[in-house]
């Protein structure tokens, strides 16, 4: 049974079918709507979310289907013990696929051996979070037209950052990516990423401090949120904190076709002015996350049904 | 130092020094009623010194275990006093139930009878990841 638990369980051509499937759905809603009539999805959220269970959520109602599940552990029977293999057998009775965000990293994946249907990985700890990086991919597709000869910024915290370790590695694939990575000494992007995604794959990249200065070059600058409780002392956090938020007046000498992602939810790092910047795509980016969702619900029952 | 040669059994031998304790609490010889030994610091050509396993018994081993710990481990296999097999073994491409993920935020240390699954990710560090979790193995 297909399942998709890391965004590497999917090819770059599928990846890109994907892509293209969403693109459809984007044109032709209507033609869409009734595909999954009849079909059931479980969102089974052992931790609370907002937007990524809304959002399947609202994916699976837009192709016609039906949605239960729950939206923390205490209404579920893992409140009384249950193994996640035996809530995804169970569930398997119920529904037709299944979407999983679970506090423990690889639950998904044990939910994906145990059970008989498709089961979407919707975040697992801080491990993987496969659809938001198919999400992040859609945005950059659709505004910068494909992937190639592109220069991505990071900023932030890349070292705890989850879509960031994803969306460097599924950018990894294509050619021509440079990689600009900016953040604090203390946050800096781990070194077995480095070694093991970048260097591996012949990826260029910059690590720096300074996100002015780099400005300039980013086709694309995707934005992450600095957190107190990753730094020893007080004091590091107050001096470092600012630098990493992004002001209109940052975007000076940045270029007019700049993308600005944010995986969300944002607290401080992007001042509310830069909302109406007409290169903030980060709330679209939330809509696109719906419309690769309907994607890949419709690729995995699809599969299922053969 | 004499230790009596073995009729039916295995011999671990090349084990760099220091690694033989290792394999032996890994296969779990503590537990086995047959004869075992171990030496340790044993003149070596290729290298200096190394350990020795002795089992006197054709019990089942899991090779795995011996070649995650030392892939320049030889074994041979001892029938009717007789070497009729000398193995050389590999770094695994898959360990089951040999080491634990100590991630606390591992999957594995809350689902009850879960197999815990390392993958050989880089053969060149000899690196092994979680399956579930990603994390490396100590």
């Amino acid at each position: 049974m297909r399942s998709l638990i890391d965004i590497l369980d999917f090819s770059t051509s599928e990846v890109d079918e994907l892509i293209a499937s969403a693109n459809d759905i984007i044109d032709n809603p209507a033609k869409y709507a009734e595909k999954c009539k009849g079909k059931k999805l479980a969102t089974l959220f052992f931790e609370p979310s907002t937007r990524t269970r809304l959002s399947f959520e609202a994916a699976m109602l837009e192709l016609g289907g039906s949605v239960l599940g729950f939206s923390e552990a205490n209404s579920s029977s893992a409140a009384k013990g249950e193994s996640v293999s035996d809530t995804a057998k169970t569930i398997s009775c119920y529904a037709d696929i299944i979407a999983m965000r679970h506090p423990k990293e690889g639950a998904p994946l044990v939910a994906a051996q145990a059970a008989s249907i498709p089961v979407i990985n919707a975040g697992d700890g801080g491990h993987n979070h496969p659809t938001q990086t198919l999400t992040d991919l859609l945005t950059i597709s659709r505004e910068k037209g494909g992937f190639e000869n592109l220069t991505v910024g990071f900023c932030g915290d890349l070292k705890f950052g989850r879509t960031v370790h994803s969306l460097i590695t599924a950018l990894s694939r294509y050619k021509g990516i440079k990689i600009v990575l900016i953040s604090p000494e203390e946050l800096k992007l781990p070194s077995y990423i480095k070694k093991d995604v970048l260097a591996k794959n012949n990826i260029p990249y910059e690590q720096t401090t300074d996100l002015e200065s780099v400005m300039p070059e980013l086709d694309i600058l995707y934005m992450t949120r600095v957190q107190r409780e990753r730094f020893f002392n007080e004091e590091d956090y107050l001096r470092l904190k600012d630098s990493y938020i992004l002001e209109p007046r940052k975007l000076t000498n940045a270029k007019s076709d700049l993308c600005i992602m944010h995986p969300l939810p944002r607290v401080n790092e992007i001042s509310l002015a830069v909302d109406d910047d007409p290169r903030a795509c980060y709330f679209k980016q939330v809509l696109y996350g719906k419309y690769i969702r309907m994607a890949l619900i419709l690729k995995l029952l699809e599969e299922a049904q053969k | 130092m004499n230790i009596d040669s073995i009729t039916n059994g295995f011999v671990i031998d090349h084990i760099i020094a220091g690694r033989g304790m290792r394999i032996y609490e890994l296969l779990g010889l503590d537990h086995v009623d047959c004869s075992v030994a171990i030496i340790k610091n044993v003149n070596s050509k290729k290298h200096g010194r190394k350990d020795i396993i002795k089992i006197d018994a054709d019990i089942p081993i899991d090779f795995d275990v011996i070649g995650y710990v030392d892939p320049g481990a030889t074994i041979n296999i001892i029938r009717d006093g007789e070497l009729v097999e000398k193995r050389f073994i590999e770094l695994p491409e898959t360990l089951t139930n040999v080491i634990k993920c100590k991630n606390p935020r591992c999957i594995t240390t809350t689902e009850q009878e879960i197999n815990h699954i390392f993958k050989l990710t880089d053969r060149d560090a000899g690196i092994y990841r979680c399956m579930y979790c990603e994390t490396k193995a100590n």
